[in-house]
Parts: structure tokens; C-alpha cells; sequence
């Protein structure tokens, strides 16, 4: 659609291609992301404070909602401060490589049935592939800053994605052994219909194996969803950037605008990961009850309102991120290696397995 | 020259410019965060070439795997950035003899090999063909790579756990 009005606008294919590519994958961005992660940062400051029994931000505006606009355009005019002794283009390009990386996972997530940013036979595979960058940013941002916290930050997140990263795959892994697909469009397609279809409830039709798969079901999202808090380096599993040890971790020595690059990697990592939790396992954008466009007749609201119940649905697990942030303590560094190696990965193992036979039956 | 071929371009540059770099660059990090954007052009190849699977295999274990092992290793080895690397030149005769050899060869496969020419239709999925191959027809080798995986695992942990 967009590539054909600029294949009329230019009356080349070339430049038609490049230049509706650059707008398709900007969309979700402009339209998603930003106004998302504004929404997030205060909701985070909100939903601290009410369960600290404070009330946070309540100066700018009603209830302090622009708190989040005044912050950024309070970034926008930071000065940017780059220590003399860090590797000047490492630490300059580290923050592009770590949002570069969070941002690339969008492009396979399905906001609705119309809008998928490529509809990748692997999907789910392609996510778990491009998150790698985020590994190597991180890790490019540590060694930068020359700074034994950024150091020691990075480090520790680093270890902590790449074990955590495990259990997550083997999760996928079994799911995909259920549903016979990676992507995550067919995967959200086929649980159409009730929410009794979705992949929580033992995933689409009534048999004898859908009544087996519903405790494997569950355990297996237990394991995703605590992995994934991990690889996003949320709370229980922050040490990365412990501020009672090591300042801020890895972006310790990050002012201004690349700070919040960091930061908007952050939250567009904590929605990417809520949003592959509620494709794989909550009917991603399908209605748990039915659509009011198929009621009424009206076909194209059935769109909107599918990209409406995926985006409530992913921020009801990032609200989620956020209540455990505020609840529980952090864990020790080998206490966080204990949970993924000792007790997350044995029983991801056997988890798979017994799926494997349920599917087998 | 369509957008394929753009495409093409883009990442083969990518791929050989970031490969030079590795080689030449004298600090070690620098090579290996250059050596990020060769893996990632090769599987951007990978990916024109209508190897999803191999492409996304390439990210995860080059990327995600063996290149953040490699960096954690350089950066875990003590003043491993004062070492001084050498990138000076050595046996020149033998070496020029020897890459002449080598250009040579590759120069005739490639032109005396018939290419298999492809129409640029939408690559199929590759996924599941590879796994049905890996499980009958590979079934013995693929099961015999994992043993060795398995047994180098093995080996790494007991290396790590010897007692002094």
C-alpha cells in the first residue's frame, strides 16, 4: 500500500522500496514506542509512590502527568558529558547498538492482523536472534565508559542475559512443538476465537491433549515470565544496575540524550518481552471475548480493536514488571545464578519433555 | 540494479569493510566489536540467499554466543589492551606465493563453475524442510554433534571444577 503510492510518487522502485521500508519500520516507533514509554516512566513513578503510600510526581499538570514531557525536554537541553578517559567511539555508539538492538525485536511482534512489521516465517526465532545486539551494546558500553562500575555492570548483565536466555528458548521451544509454527502471527492467529483457546488454557480445539498441556502451560509461562523479567534486567533481577553497589551499572558514566537511549531501550525491551508473553501464550492480539466490529458488522474496526486488546495486554504485564519492582528484594549475583541454572533450566528441560509427549499422544 | 541488489551491496561492503578492519585494527576489543558487524552482514546475506534459518543461526550463536564469550574473555584477561599486537609484515615471499596460490584458485572456480541461476521469486521457508532432513536423513551425524557438544561441555566443567 504505502510502496505502491510512492512507486506513483517517484516512479522508481528503488527509491519507492527505501523509502516506504524507512516509514513501515519508523511507524511503530512514532506511533507505539515513544508515547508508550512517556506513559511508562510516569505509570512508574505513579505506581511506586501509591504503593510506597506517597503520591510521586504531582506538579506538572493534573496529577503530575507531564512530568514525563518536562523530564525529556529537560534531557534534550543536558549537556552532554563525555569523560575524557573513555574510548570515545565505543561510548558514542554503544547506546545506538543497545536501542538499535530492543527496537529491531518490534519489527516481528504483531501489533494487530493488518500490522506486522515483516511477517518472518521465524518470528519468535528472529527476536530471541536480534536481542543479541542488546548483549554486545551493553557489553560495548561497560568497557567504554572505562569506569570499574560501568565494568562490573555490564558484566553482570551480560551473564545474566545469556544464562537467562536458555530457559527462554527452551519455553519457545516447547511451544513451538505444541503449535507447529515460530511465527508469531500464525501462533496468534491460531488462538482465535475464546480465551479458552489461548496457549495458557492448553491452545485451540477441545481434546484430551489441550486438558494434559494446561499445567505444562502454566509452568511454562511461570519460567518465561520470570526469564524474560531477568533478561530485561527488571527487579528481582536488577543487580546489573544495583544502585546500592554500583551506582547505575553500565550507564553509569550516560548523560542527556544518551542516557535516554538507554532508558527508552529499557522500556521498549520491557514491552517487547510483555508482548511476546501475551502472543505466545495469552492469544496475542486476539479478543479473549469476541470483537464488537463482528457484532455491529462495521470490518474495519476489528483491526483497531485487535491492536487495542495486544496493547492492553502487553502493558498489563509491564504493570505487572513494575508491581514486583516495588515488592520484592533484589537477588545476590550467585542467588541469580542459582534460580536460572539450578532451577529454571531443569525444569524448562523437563517441562519440554513432557510436552513432547502430550504432543506425541 | 533493483533493491535486491542494493540490498546485496549494502551487506557484502558491510561484511568485508568490518573484516578488514578486524585484521588491521591494532586494539583487540575494537576488532571484536568489529567482528559484530561481519557476523551481521554475513547473515544478512544469508538471509538475501533465502536462508532464513541459517541467517537467524548465524545471529544467535555468532552474535549472541561466541562473539560475547570472546569479548568477556579479552576483557575478563588481565591488561590484555597493552599487549602489544603484532600486525607487521613477515615472510613476505612465502606469504605472497602462498595468497597468489589461493587467488588463483579461487579465481578459476569461480569462473570456470557454472552458476546455478535462481528467478528472484519470494524464497520459500526453510525451516521445516532442514528439520525433517536433520531427523531422517542427517538423523546419525546430527545425533553425533551433539554428543560432541555435550562431551566438550563436559570437559569445560570439569576443567573449571579441578581442584588445586
Amino acid at each position: 500500500m504505502m510502496y505502491d503510492f510512492f512507486v506513483d510518487l517517484f516512479g522508481n522502485t528503488v527509491i519507492a522500496g527505501i523509502a516506504s521500508g524507512i516509514l513501515m519500520s519508523l511507524l511503530p516507533l512514532f506511533l507505539f514506542i515513544l508515547p508508550y514509554a512517556l506513559f511508562a516512566v510516569l505509570a512508574e513513578r505513579k505506581v511506586s509512590a501509591h504503593m510506597q503510600d506517597r503520591l510521586g510526581p504531582m506538579r506538572i499538570g493534573w496529577h503530575g502527568w507531564n512530568q514525563t514531557i518536562a523530564d525529556i525536554i529537560k534531557l534534550i537541553q543536558k549537556e552532554d558529558i563525555v569523560a575524557s578517559d573513555t574510548d570515545k567511539p565505543l561510548f558514542n555508539f554503544a547506546p545506538v547498538l543497545v536501542f538499535a538492538g530492543s527496537y529491531a525485536a518490534f519489527a516481528a511482534i504483531p501489533f494487530s492482523s493488518y500490522y506486522i512489521g515483516s511477517e518472518v516465517d521465524l518470528g519468535i526465532f528472529y527476536i530471541i536472534a536480534v536481542t543479541g545486539l542488546v548483549v554486545a551494546g551493553i557489553l560495548m558500553a561497560g568497557w567504554a565508559s572505562n569506569n570499574k562500575y560501568s565494568l562490573l555492570g555490564s558484566m553482570r548483565s551480560v551473564a545474566q542475559i545469556v544464562s537467562y536466555e536458555i530457559p527462554t528458548m527452551l519455553v519457545v521451544l516447547s511451544l513451538v512443538m505444541v503449535s507447529e509454527t515460530m511465527s508469531l502471527h500464525t501462533l496468534s492467529e491460531m488462538q482465535t476465537g475464546y480465551f479458552w483457546n489461548w496457549y495458557i488454557f492448553g491452545g485451540p480445539g477441545f481434546s484430551l491433549t489441550k486438558f494434559l498441556l494446561i499445567p505444562s502451560m502454566l509452568i511454562g509461562f511461570i519460567i518465561i515470565y520470570i526469564s524474560t523479567l531477568a533478561e530485561v534486567n527488571r527487579v528481582p533481577f536488577d543487580i546489573p544496575e544495583a544502585e546500592s553497589e554500583l551506582v547505575a551499572g553500565y550507564h553509569t558514566e550516560y548523560s542527556g540524550m544518551k542516557f535516554a537511549m538507554f532508558f527508552l531501550a529499557e522500556y521498549a525491551n520491557m514491552y517487547a518481552v510483555s508482548a511476546i508473553v501475551a502472543a505466545l501464550f495469552f492469544g496475542g492480539y486476539q479478543s479473549p471475548v469476541g470483537y464488537l466490529g463482528n457484532l455491529l458488522g462495521v470490518e474495519w474496526l476489528i483491526p483497531i480493536e485487535q491492536f487495542l486488546w495486544f496493547a492492553a495486554k502487553g502493558l498489563f504485564f509491564v504493570f505487572v514488571q513494575m508491581w514486583l519492582r516495588w515488592t520484592l528484594p533484589r537477588l545476590r549475583v550467585d542467588q541469580l545464578m542459582a534460580v536460572s541454572w539450578k532451577y529454571l533450566i531443569p525444569i524448562a528441560f523437563v517441562n519440554l519433555i513432557v510436552i513432547g509427549f502430550i504432543t506425541l499422544i | 540494479m533493483n533493491l535486491y541488489d542494493l540490498m546485496f551491496y549494502l551487506f557484502a561492503a558491510l561484511t568485508v569493510i568490518s573484516g578488514f578492519f578486524v585484521v588491521t585494527n591494532r586494539n583487540i576489543i575494537y576488532s571484536g566489536f568489529f567482528l559484530l558487524f561481519t557476523f551481521f552482514g554475513v547473515a544478512g546475506i544469508y538471509v538475501l540467499l533465502g536462508a532464513d534459518f541459517v541467517a537467524i543461526v548465524q545471529l544467535i550463536v555468532y552474535v549472541g554466543g561466541i562473539l560475547i564469550l570472546l569479548l568477556f574473555g579479552v576483557m575478563l584477561t588481565n591488561k590484555i589492551t597493552n599487549v602489544e599486537i603484532k600486525t607487521g609484515t613477515i615472510n613476505i615471499y612465502p606469504a605472497t606465493i602462498a595468497i597468489g596460490l589461493l587467488t588463483g584458485s579461487l579465481l578459476a572456480a569461480l569462473i570456470n563453475s557454472s552458476w546455478l541461476t535462481v528467478s528472484t521469486a519470494a524464497p520459500e521457508p526453510t525451516t521445516k524442510a532442514l528439520g525433517t532432513m536433520l531427523i531422517q536423513e542427517y538423523a546419525l551425524i546430527f545425533e553425533l554433534l551433539g554428543i560432541i557438544l555435550l562431551i566438550a561441555l563436559i570437559g569445560a566443567a570439569s576443567m573449571a571444577r579441578r581442584e588445586k
